[in-house]
C-alpha cells in the first residue's frame, strides 16, 4: 500500500496515495471543477498535461497552478474557483 | 542569480525521440544536455507515476550511461539570441548555449469545439490516460471514449482495466480506411503489439467506426453525449467523457527559432535537419509516427547533431517508419463533418471564452487575436490554434516569446 498523504481542498481534509498529481487527487475526490472562467463558466481539467490551463487551482496561495503538473504534498492546501 | 550551463549538444524534451537523441549525441562522444520540462524523463508516453514501463526504463539507463547530462524542470521560454536558449526552473532562469540543437518537443492532443465541451468531466482522451497515469481512478465511472486515432483504443483498455464502464469506443474514421489499416498492421506484427494489443484489454466495449459525438449535456458536468454516424444520434450516459482528434505536434519552440513548417510538421531533410542552421528535430515534429518513429529519427538527430553521418540500417527504418506515420494520417484523416459540430454560441477559446461565432472564417488567427483575444490567454492558442486550423484553414499565429507563462523575474534577467 501506497504512503497516504493529507492535504484540504476547499478546507475538506482529503487523502491521497503519494505521487499522485494534485489533479488526480481532486478528481478522486470527485472535484471536477477546477476554476470559473472569464465568463464564469465552471471548467475542469481537459488535456492533463499543462497545455490547456484549464485545470489551474490556487495551491498553498500559489494563483493559477495547474493542478495536472503539481504532485501533492502533506498538509497542502487546495482551492478551487479562487 | 542565473545560472547558466553549456553543451556542444542540447536536446529539448525527454520523451522516446529526446532519449534516443541525447543518448546517441553523447555516445558519439559529444558533450551532451538533455533539457525536460517533467521531473522525470519519459515524456507523455512513458509518463509514470511509480514504476516506469520496460522500454522507459531501458532508454533511461541508456541515457545514463551515455554520460549525457539531465536537467528536469526545466521549461524553455525563448531563444534570445543564435545558439542561446532561456528557461525556467524553479522559479528561477536558466540559460543554456549550445552549439547543436536538438528539438524532440512532442506532441499534444488536438481538441476541436462541439457543444457541451467545456462541461467538467469533458477530457481529452489522451487527457483520460495522463489522469489514470497520475493517479486519478476511474471504477465504476462511465466512460464515452470518442474522437480519432489509434490512442482511443489503447484509452479504452486503460479505462477497462482500471475498472471503468467503458459505454462505446467512437472512432470517427470510417471502417473501410480502418479496414485497410488493420490488414496492414496484419503484415507487420511490432506494430500489432503496439496498436492492436490495447484491444485486448476491451473485449466487450462496443467499438463503433464512423461515428462521433455531437454533443455533450449536463447540469454543471457531463451527464450524457450524443452520437451520431451522420444519419441516426444515439444519447449515452456516463460520467466522462474521453475525447480527442489525434495529435498536433509542439512546434512553437521551433516556430520561435525560425524552423519552416509543411503541412504535417516541420520541414526537415534526411538527417533530421530542420531549415535553421546547427538545429536539429526529432520525432512527432517531423508528423505524428509515434514511439518507433521517435526512436529512430531521435538516433539520427543525435549522430548528426554530434557530426556523425546516419547509418544506412537507421536510414531504412527511417523510410519505413515515414511510411507508417503517412498509412496513420490517412487512416484517421477527419472527416469534414467534424468542421459543423460547433454553434456559432459554442465557445472555441477556452482561456478567454470567445465564441466560435466570433471568429471571422475569412480572417486569420492573427486577426481572430486582436479581434476577440481569442488565442491570447495563458494556453497562448495552443488549443484554439490548431483547432482554428482544421476549421477554417488558419496558418498558426506568430510564436513570441515567454513560449508560456512565466514569473517576471526570468525575464527580466534577458536585459
Amino acid at each position: 500500500m501506497a504512503d497516504r498523504i493529507r492535504l484540504t481542498i476547499d478546507g475538506r481534509p482529503v487523502d491521497a496515495e503519494a505521487g499522485t498529481s494534485v489533479l488526480a487527487a481532486l478528481w478522486n475526490a470527485d472535484v471536477r471543477v477546477a476554476r470559473s472562467s472569464v465568463s464564469g463558466e465552471a471548467r475542469g481539467a481537459l488535456c492533463g498535461m499543462g497545455i490547456c490551463f484549464e485545470c489551474r487551482v490556487t495551491i498553498d496561495g500559489a494563483r493559477h497552478s495547474r493542478s495536472c503538473l503539481e504532485t501533492v504534498r502533506a498538509g497542502m492546501e487546495v482551492r478551487t474557483r479562487d | 542569480m542565473t545560472e547558466r550551463l553549456a553543451a556542444e549538444v542540447v536536446v529539448v524534451g525527454g520523451g522516446p525521440a529526446g532519449l534516443a537523441a541525447a543518448s546517441s549525441a553523447a555516445e558519439a562522444g559529444a558533450r551532451t544536455l538533455l533539457l525536460d520540462e517533467a521531473a522525470r524523463p519519459g515524456g507523455q508516453i512513458w509518463r509514470h507515476r511509480a514504476e516506469p514501463p520496460a522500454a522507459a526504463r531501458a532508454w533511461v539507463g541508456r541515457l545514463a550511461r551515455s554520460g549525457a547530462a539531465a536537467v528536469g524542470g526545466a521549461a524553455v521560454v525563448d531563444a534570445p539570441r543564435p545558439h542561446e536558449l532561456l528557461a525556467e526552473r524553479e522559479g528561477r532562469p536558466l540559460r543554456i548555449a549550445f552549439d547543436r540543437l536538438v528539438l524532440a518537443t512532442g506532441a499534444r492532443e488536438l481538441f476541436l469545439p462541439f457543444p457541451g465541451w467545456t462541461l467538467p468531466g469533458v477530457v481529452g482522451a489522451g487527457g483520460a490516460q495522463a489522469l489514470l497515469k497520475s493517479g486519478a481512478r476511474f471504477d465504476g465511472r462511465r466512460v464515452v471514449v470518442a474522437g480519432s486515432g489509434p490512442l482511443l483504443l489503447a484509452v479504452a483498455a486503460a479505462l477497462a482495466r482500471d475498472g471503468s464502464r467503458v459505454v462505446g469506443v467512437f472512432e470517427q474514421a470510417p471502417l473501410r480506411r480502418l479496414a485497410a489499416f488493420a490488414a496492414f498492421l496484419l503484415r507487420h506484427p511490432g506494430k500489432i503489439l503496439e496498436g492492436l494489443g490495447h484491444a485486448a484489454g476491451t473485449a466487450g466495449v462496443p467499438y463503433r467506426t464512423g461515428a462521433w459525438v455531437r454533443a455533450a449535456e449536463g447540469e454543471g458536468h457531463v451527464e450524457r453525449v450524443v452520437v451520431t454516424d451522420g444519419r441516426h444520434a444515439w444519447t449515452w450516459a456516463c460520467d466522462v467523457l474521453a475525447c480527442g482528434f489525434g495529435l498536433v505536434p509542439n512546434l512553437e519552440l521551433a516556430c520561435l527559432l525560425g524552423c519552416e513548417t509543411a503541412a504535417d510538421g516541420l520541414v526537415l531533410d534526411e538527417e533530421q535537419r530542420t531549415t535553421v542552421p546547427d538545429v536539429f528535430a526529432a520525432g512527432e515534429l517531423g508528423g505524428i509516427g509515434g514511439v518507433d518513429h521517435a526512436l529512430v529519427t531521435g538516433a539520427i538527430a543525435g549522430l548528426g547533431a554530434a557530426g556523425r553521418p546516419v547509418p544506412p540500417a537507421l536510414a531504412r527504418r527511417r523510410k519505413r517508419e515515414r511510411s507508417f506515420a503517412a498509412r496513420l494520417a490517412r487512416t484517421f484523416s477527419l472527416r469534414g463533418e467534424l468542421r459543423g459540430l460547433a454553434g456559432k454560441d459554442t465557445i472555441l477559446c477556452r482561456c478567454e471564452d470567445v465564441p466560435l461565432g466570433r471568429i471571422d472564417p475569412e480572417g486569420g488567427a492573427r486577426q481572430a487575436k486582436l479581434v476577440t483575444r481569442a488565442g491570447m490567454g495563458p494556453c497562448q492558442g495552443r488549443v484554439c490554434g490548431p483547432a482554428l486550423s482544421f476549421l477554417y484553414g488558419f496558418e498558426p499565429g506568430t510564436v513570441r516569446p515567454p513560449l508560456s507563462p512565466v514569473d517576471l523575474t526570468v525575464l527580466e534577467d534577458e536585459s
